[in-house]
């Protein structure tokens, strides 16, 4: 009997090395280790041998049942892995090939120059204020200390749609609305972005609709040098923290004082070049302190109250962050335009 | 306004400062100085010279030889002007010398004849051909006699001047005078002022008996002054009154004019002399004018005028329009004798409404339409009639005739020096305060910390504290102002809803793959009835139009952000830009009154245009139109992404294509649109096919909800089931998905369509729609047997309402 088992071992054992497939493994371990398996049917004439002979040839058996398994499992994942190996050479490809193409969008450069703004003040804690675009003479020039016949409404030349509504010539009756919705006894602090329109013939450096931004910080004790800080703080945060701003007086006659605020120019550093026409300066904004008639008329004491506003276009701050020469670009909508800014 | 810095340096010592360093310190304290221009470019070697002979060049007719003494030699020169002649005083460039534009005279042959230098006009000496007197704009210029022979040229034609050009804001009327810019100008660099003296002798003789004043209209005309000048001589001005009104950019006519023109911009008061012969009468009486009366203007221009204007008239008819110009009848002419000269305040309103109904802008409109100072009005009358005696043998009346009931006061503003500081968060000192206002010539009183001060009538722009405030903040520098930051309480910033929500939705087109565009509000007679959305074309909009368009393109305010969206497609696939992916979120203005009264109600909407290839993969054979499942399939994830429940219909919008087209519904209510452009449109705007969305952002603002509430991650299994009817190819699937979905309540989570056939083996006019349910029940595992319940359920069911049957 124990060179019957010897005999299986051998004869399983050759096969087993020969075998190239995982399925003729498969064959070999039913051939041996199966319900008729050639082991099986020797393990059992067992009962026929001697209680001395049982434990001996057992243990025999048991080796060799082992030493089958073993090779059949070493041998089935050296095939496994010569058959991995073959799917993967097969499945290879050519990674050279252009890969499927993804539309990828974005925002247009005003979006993103605006939301970058409301994103810098709603972190100095202001809150995004919307107004309309069809405004009445009354909050586009009245509550801005701009009453009718006002020289001043010369410098904005506006579209009328009668002789009360008319399209908002900038963002600041936002501010007048906000300040009468507060009712005169709560500080403000806002801004609003918007389209506003004035009457101008479309060239390179005039749009008859373009984009404004109007901030507003109305409060107790609010001091000109506040803005002045406040200015300085969104001029290194969007333009680089090496930039110096230049307030100058200025006229608006809904803030008193008037400041006109320039940057120190990106290009030159402030020596004088074409961009900046020589003086080292790029002129950003107008803001100043809220004149108090404009806080009277909305309900605020100027004695109690006082504040400060700022207004900026996106356009100009795009033209000059990303050298963009002509502001019928942003409208025109050509795509090779939209593209360059994408992730700008 | 320009500045001739000579000119300026009459009133004021601006020591050696340079015109640039000037113009930067103006420009800091409040005045943009534009430019700073040099009346000419340096001319070197160009002097007087006297012509002592001239005669005419023996091989050429329009040539003439002369000999010109300049001092310290005598040049034989060849001159083409035909205004030369013996005895003149020119200007001469000598030999060596270099006229503007790098131009070298030399020693030159001219016909056989030397030459030996160049006799110049005034354009060769590099001043503008605008600014030349009429007399010398065909020629040489000819100096006056009192010039000496061998001086230079360049100071005596004020070539050496520089012209600072201020750009004025409304509320620095002030510098429309060389006094008010002296004023300026003396504060900014704490220098004493030298103001002209206005002094003149006067004759025995009463202007009041040749003239008589009344004013009507008092209201708008509180001043109006009437000075007579006997024996005046018509001629030319003193040369240098023409260097600054030059300068200025005013071109001298004669020395009444001049005098009159120079004034108005040494004073910044407008005066206007009349022919005191012309007139028809001895009154001048102001009013306001009839409606339909006339007047022919100095411009020869015949205006017809309303009870708005006001006139200055001899009783009867009007001989100027006030403030704007004068009558060409009672003009100052070469043989005028006598003057009337008037120096008046009229109200800007008045000049403003003129202006505006005239077109006539002038220097002088300009000045009284910002304001003018009371207190120069008389003063400046007086010191052109001592330049009318020095300049032009005048023999000025005495008196002023005058009406006068102008106020000169000076507004008192009271001031305390630590609400300065605490408005500016400055720390200033009374001294401080005391001495801006010294170096600004206004009065004030102090008490230690407080302050009356008196704001003069020449800055009628300063009124309240915080234009004193601003006076102080300029001149003590806005640069040395702190950098602080508001110490209000603090609070938070955040978007609102409505805000993050258009972010969101944007974001969400945008990795959609579009591109977000801005387009005009304003729109075109042919676009604004274009494809406006049905739920805003049941309103029965008013197409709102501005009362003064700038052009037809922009006349009318948008009732859809399409049309101007398909522009945009349109001009892109014309510059070759295919593959377009474009959407927009803006405004549309809905009005329903025929009439408008009131603001139109604007109205958010998020539209999108799409054409061409939306995707394509070519050497794996991928290719795909944008069509209009591709928009669908955007939309349909847009109001997944928003959790907001979307259906959409077969519907008829006007300008789509009738059978590629559906109304968007959100919880059933139409809120918008989608579908493939009219193919007559398309044709008509220059498109290739282009699909388009359209939506109102308002219903989805209203519909959305910030916050999702939580629902329970399924624990059980999921069972599939799958369905294919064949049913009549007219029945949409949609709908008898939707029956699905009812019949499968709530048991089915899901039905999808995963197949659509039509074709061989199930009949004409048939289609097959294969459905794939998911079943899930929340807190169990779903036995066969309830799933096969419910879906024999839906079969039968299916079968009874569409009569589709189940495919095989």
């Amino acid at each position: 009997m124990k060179e019957q088992l010897e005999t299986i071992k051998q004869e399983a054992l050759g096969r087993i090395v020969s075998a190239d497939e995982l399925k003729e493994l498969q064959d070999i371990k039913v051939a041996y280790l199966g319900k008729k398996g050639s082991l099986t049917s020797v393990l059992r004439g067992m009962g026929k041998l001697s209680k001395e002979e049982r434990p001996i040839i057992g243990e025999l058996a048991n080796e060799v049942r082992e030493t089958i398994t073993t090779a059949l499992e070493e041998k089935g994942q050296k095939l496994e892995e010569l058959a991995l190996e073959k799917q993967l050479e097969e499945e290879a490809i050519d990674v050279t090939l252009p890969g499927r193409p993804v539309n990828v969008g974005g925002e247009h450069l005003l979006t993103k120059i605006v939301e970058e703004i409301e994103d810098l003040f709603i972190g100095m804690g202001y809150e995004v204020r919307e107004g309309p675009e069809v405004e009445t003479d009354y909050y586009n020039f009245e509550a801005l200390n701009l009453p009718k016949g006002h020289p001043a409404r010369d410098m904005q030349d506006t579209f009328y749609v009668t002789n009360e509504l008319l399209m908002r010539t900038h963002t600041s009756p936002v501010q007048a609305r906000t300040m009468k919705e507060f009712d005169g006894d709560q500080s403000v602090k806002m801004i609003c972005p918007g389209k506003v329109y004035r009457r101008d013939t479309d060239d390179a450096t005039h749009s008859h609709q373009f984009t404004q931004i109007e901030g507003l910080y109305v409060g107790k004790d609010v001091r000109m040098s506040d803005l002045k800080g406040t200015l300085d703080q969104f001029a290194k945060k969007m333009f680089g923290k090496d930039r110096e701003i230049r307030l100058r007086p200025s006229f608006f006659p809904f803030t008193e004082p008037s400041v006109e605020m320039d940057i120190s120019c990106k290009v030159c550093n402030g020596q004088g070049c074409s961009v900046c026409k020589g003086t080292g300066w790029i002129e950003i904004l107008g803001a100043g302190m809220v004149h108090p008639n404009v806080l009277e008329m909305a309900g605020y004491d100027p004695k109690v109250y006082t504040g400060f506003a700022f207004g900026m276009g996106p356009e100009r701050i795009a033209m000059l962050k990303y050298g963009v020469n002509d502001i019928r670009q942003f409208y025109t909508n050509d795509k090779r335009f939209l593209k360059q800014y994408h992730n700008a | 306004m320009l500045v001739s810095l000579n000119w300026l340096k009459n009133y004021v010592d601006i020591g050696e400062i340079s015109p640039e360093q000037l113009a930067e310190k103006v420009t800091k304290s409040g005045i943009e100085v534009e430019s700073v221009e040099y009346v000419a470019e340096k001319s070197e070697n160009v002097v007087v010279g006297y012509v002592q002979s001239c005669e005419k060049h023996p091989n050429a007719d329009k040539l003439n030889l002369c000999q010109v003494d300049t001092g310290e030699e005598t040049l034989q020169i060849i001159c083409g002007a035909p205004n030369i002649a013996q005895g003149q005083k020119v200007a001469v460039a000598k030999p060596g010398a270099v006229l503007p534009g790098n131009f070298k005279i030399k020693k030159v042959k001219l016909r056989g004849v030397e030459s030996n230098g160049m006799i110049c006009s005034l354009q060769e000496l590099g001043i503008e051909e605008k600014y030349v007197p009429k007399e010398f704009a065909e020629g040489i210029f000819v100096f006056p006699e009192d010039v000496t022979v061998g001086e230079s040229v360049e100071p005596l034609l004020n070539l050496n001047d520089a012209v600072l050009e201020f750009e004025l804001t409304p509320n620095r009327a002030d510098c429309l005078s060389m006094l008010g810019v002296a004023y300026e100008v003396a504060a900014l660099l704490d220098q004493p002022l030298q103001l002209p003296s206005e002094e003149v002798e006067v004759t025995d003789e009463d202007a009041a008996d040749y003239i008589k004043v009344e004013v009507e209209a008092k209201d708008l005309n509180p001043y109006y002054g009437a000075f007579v000048i006997k024996d005046i001589e018509v001629k030319d001005s003193p040369l240098w009154m023409k260097n600054h009104l030059i300068a200025a950019g005013i071109r001298p006519i004669n020395n009444v004019v001049d005098i009159t023109n120079f004034v108005m911009l040494e004073y910044g008061q407008p005066l206007h002399a009349f022919d005191y012969d012309r007139l028809q009468s001895e009154n001048i009486v102001v009013r306001r004018a009839k409606d339909g009366e006339k007047l022919v203007t100095l411009d020869e221009q015949e205006r017809t005028l309303s009870e708005e204007h006001l006139v200055i008239t001899d009783g009867e008819k009007p001989v100027a329009l006030a403030g704007v110009m004068g009558g060409l009848d009672t003009e100052v002419h070469e043989k005028t004798k006598t003057v009337l000269l008037e120096a008046a305040y009229f109200e800007s309103s008045a000049v403003r409404k003129a202006v505006k109904d005239t077109g006539l802008r002038s220097e002088s409109s300009t000045r009284f339409e910002k304001g003018i100072d009371p207190n120069r009005v008389r003063e400046a009358g007086q010191r052109a009639c001592q330049l009318l005696t020095q300049y032009a043998g005048g023999k000025v009346l005495a008196n002023v005739v005058e009406s006068d009931q102008i106020d000169r006061t000076e507004k008192k503003i009271n001031l305390v020096t630590s609400e300065v500081n605490k408005r500016l968060g400055t720390e200033i000192t009374a001294e401080d305060i005391a001495d801006i206002f010294r170096k600004l010539r206004f009065h004030f009183e102090q008490d230690l910390e407080e302050f009356i001060v008196y704001a003069p009538t020449r800055r009628g722009d300063i009124t309240i504290f915080e234009d004193l405030l601003e006076e102080i903040a300029r001149v003590y520098g806005y640069d040395n102002l702190p950098f602080t930051l508001p110490e209000g309480e603090a609070q938070a910033g955040a978007l609102t809803e409505t805000q993050q929500l258009k972010r969101d939705v944007k974001r969400y087109l945008q990795s959609a793959g579009l591109m977000e565009t801005i387009t005009y509000s304003l729109t075109s007679s042919a676009k604004i009835s274009q494809l406006i959305s049905p739920e805003i074309q049941n309103l029965d909009p008013q197409a709102v139009a501005l009362s003064m368009p700038m052009s037809e393109d922009h006349k009318y305010l948008r009732l859809s952000l399409l049309p101007e969206l398909l522009s945009t497609i349109s001009y892109n696939q014309a510059r070759n830009q295919t593959d377009l992916f474009y959407f927009e979120l803006g405004k549309i203005f809905v009005s329903q009154e025929k009439m408008i009264t009131s603001q139109p109600s604007e109205q958010l909407r998020v539209s999108g245009a799409l054409s061409g290839k939306w995707m394509e993969h070519p050497w794996q054979q991928e290719k795909k139109e944008v069509d209009f499942y591709v928009v669908k399939g955007i939309m349909e994830g847009l109001f997944n992404y928003l959790k907001l429940p979307v259906s959409f219909k077969k519907g008829t919008i006007p300008q789509m294509h009738p059978g590629r087209s559906a109304v968007i519904l959100i919880n059933g209510k139409e809120v918008g649109f989608i579908g493939q452009v009219h193919p007559a449109l398309q044709k008509e705007s220059g498109l290739k096919d282009t699909y388009v969305f359209d939506v109102n952002m308002e219903e989805v603002i209203a519909e959305h909800s910030a916050v999702p509430s939580y629902s329970q991650i399924p624990k059980y299994p999921s069972i599939s089931r799958d369905i294919a009817f064949i049913m009549d190819k007219q029945i949409p699937a949609g709908d008898v998905k939707q029956t699905i979905v009812e019949l499968g309540a709530p048991l089915v989570k899901q039905v999808n369509i995963f197949d659509v056939y039509q074709g061989e083996n199930i009949g004409e006019n048939k289609k097959s729609v294969a459905y794939s349910l998911v079943y899930q029940h929340p807190d169990k595992t779903l036995t066969d047997e309830e799933v096969e319940e419910s879906y024999t359920n839906i079969l039968h069911n299916v079968n009874e309402k569409y009569d589709a049957y189940v495919r095989s």
